[in-house]
């Protein structure tokens, strides 16, 4: 665990600019449930620590490259060692997003670009004195900002920034399908990012120490495949539980990855076979937990993104500018500013753009 | 110009030389059939490179195994994608 998050960002940007809003509390400084940062390297040699702990066997430096299954059922996996073949009751699919072993037996199709983001990241270190001074934190304290806007081109898509013990994770994605129609490269928007003047001086004198690149299914919950048959059941992104709105995957990952464990902790405890009928236990426990409820309320949300790309383009931009009109001072009075910001949203939206828009982002949302 | 190369230099990959985990099925399609060549900017490791014959020419050292190419080549399913062999491929320092 890097750091547990006691703040939240979140910013509009334009071009010079960001408007946005923050909730920090020392609340999050108790014993409750909580956001953290963490980085994948460490944290993973930690879990399988304890998986090991708890009798697992954990075999690292193995891929496996397709499900062994006799006629629909999977009845284990095939490894690319000599002789690796590994035969189980039950698999449970968590091979990430691209989830090619669920693929390769035809559990689900291929992934459209439509519902998955690509997101590149830098990881920035500095000394954990100076992430601790800059975002007035103290202790393992962290913040996360999560940032819309200009920054994007207009694409459906947002970037984050977290902080970690000695170093700032520093990213940006936007749908797969909108950097096709864009023509731009992914690293071409995180230069861009790191050049902002809101973002410049958060990184400044850190060095970047590793790049990376993600997909993120983003499709919720209209692109989720079915989720078990005979003898195997598939979770977290391979599953595309991704709480796209509220940035939230690690924790869909965690409770489905969970829930599957305790659908075949029980089955074998009542000594019944992992068949699909037994299995479906799994979809039942997922479908009572935040993890499709979340998924669920938010189920229009992709489609309607797709429809209105100026929720990421035209609003920012809008935004920035009443933020700015409104708060220079240059001896204009208040109701002529008012006026100039009302008449700068109705002419790039009309009246019946907002209201739609309003609504768009109600029913999406409620 | 940005400079993927520096980027990818901070990474730690092991390579399986000679045994690429990406290829392009058929070439031709590359230079035939497809327009857009939409891997040449979207692999953020820019793995892909226009080539002068039309083409598209892949190497697949620095690849982050984000899965975009195979993904964003949906009309043509030109890319025959699999993870690298175990133990290879990126090395995850902090991820």
């Amino acid at each position: 665990m890097e750091r547990h998050v006691i703040e939240q960002r979140m910013w509009v940007l334009d071009d010079k600019s960001f408007i946005g809003t923050n909730y920090r509390s020392d609340a999050f400084n108790s014993d409750q449930p909580n956001r953290y940062t963490i980085l994948r390297a460490p944290f993973d040699k930690w879990f399988s620590g304890k998986v090991k702990a708890a009798g697992g066997l954990v075999i690292c430096e193995t891929t496996v490259t397709e499900l062994i299954q006799e006629g629909k059922k999977v009845i284990g996996v095939r490894t690319d060692r000599e002789g690796g073949d590994i035969y189980a009751d039950v698999v449970i699919l968590a091979d990430g997003v691209n989830s090619l072993l669920a693929q390769k037996s035809g559990f689900h199709g291929e992934l459209e670009a439509k519902n998955v983001a690509l997101a590149v990241k830098e990881i920035h270190f500095l000394p954990e004195e100076v992430v601790q001074s800059r975002f007035n934190i103290k202790g393992n304290e962290g913040v996360v900002i999560e940032i819309a806007g200009a920054v994007t081109h207009g694409m459906v898509g947002t970037a984050f920034l977290y902080t970690n013990k000695e170093s700032i994770t520093l990213g940006i994605g936007c749908l797969l399908s909108d950097f096709k129609k864009a023509g731009i490269a992914p690293y071409t928007l995180l230069e861009e990012l790191k050049a902002h003047p809101a973002i410049a001086p958060l990184l400044q004198g850190g060095e970047m120490k590793e790049y990376a690149a993600h997909l993120i299914p983003e499709g919720g919950y209209k692109a989720v495949p079915t989720l078990y048959g005979d003898g195997w059941m598939i979770a977290g992104d391979s599953a595309g539980l991704v709480n796209a709105v509220h940035r939230e995957g690690s924790n869909l990952a965690m409770t489905s990855g969970r829930l599957a464990a305790e659908t075949v902790i029980a089955l074998k405890e009542m000594r019944l076979p992992c068949t699909a009928p037994h299995l479906a236990r799994y979809k039942a426990a997922l479908d009572d937990s935040f993890v499709m409820k979340d998924l669920r309320k938010y189920k229009e949300l992709p489609e309607i993104l797709h429809g209105n790309p100026h929720f990421f383009s035209v609003y920012p931009h809008l935004l920035n500018r009443a933020a700015h009109t409104m708060l220079v001072v240059d001896g204009q009075d208040k109701h002529s500013k008012e006026k100039t910001i009302r008449g700068s949203f109705v002419q790039q939206r009309s009246l019946w753009g907002l209201v739609g828009d309003a609504y768009r982002m109600w029913r999406a949302t409620r | 110009m940005i400079k993927i190369e520096e980027k990818l230099f901070q990474n730690r990959y092991r390579v399986d030389e000679g045994r690429p985990h990406i290829q392009i099925s058929d070439p031709q399609v590359c230079v035939d059939d497809c327009k857009t060549q939409s891997c040449t900017f979207a692999c953020p490791a820019a793995c892909y490179a226009k080539d002068e014959g039309g083409g598209v020419v892949l190497t697949t050292d620095g690849c982050l195994e984000c899965g975009t190419c195979r993904v964003i080549c949906s009309e043509h399913r030109n890319v025959d994608w699999s993870y690298p062999r175990g133990g290879h491929g990126i090395l995850f320092k902090f991820g």
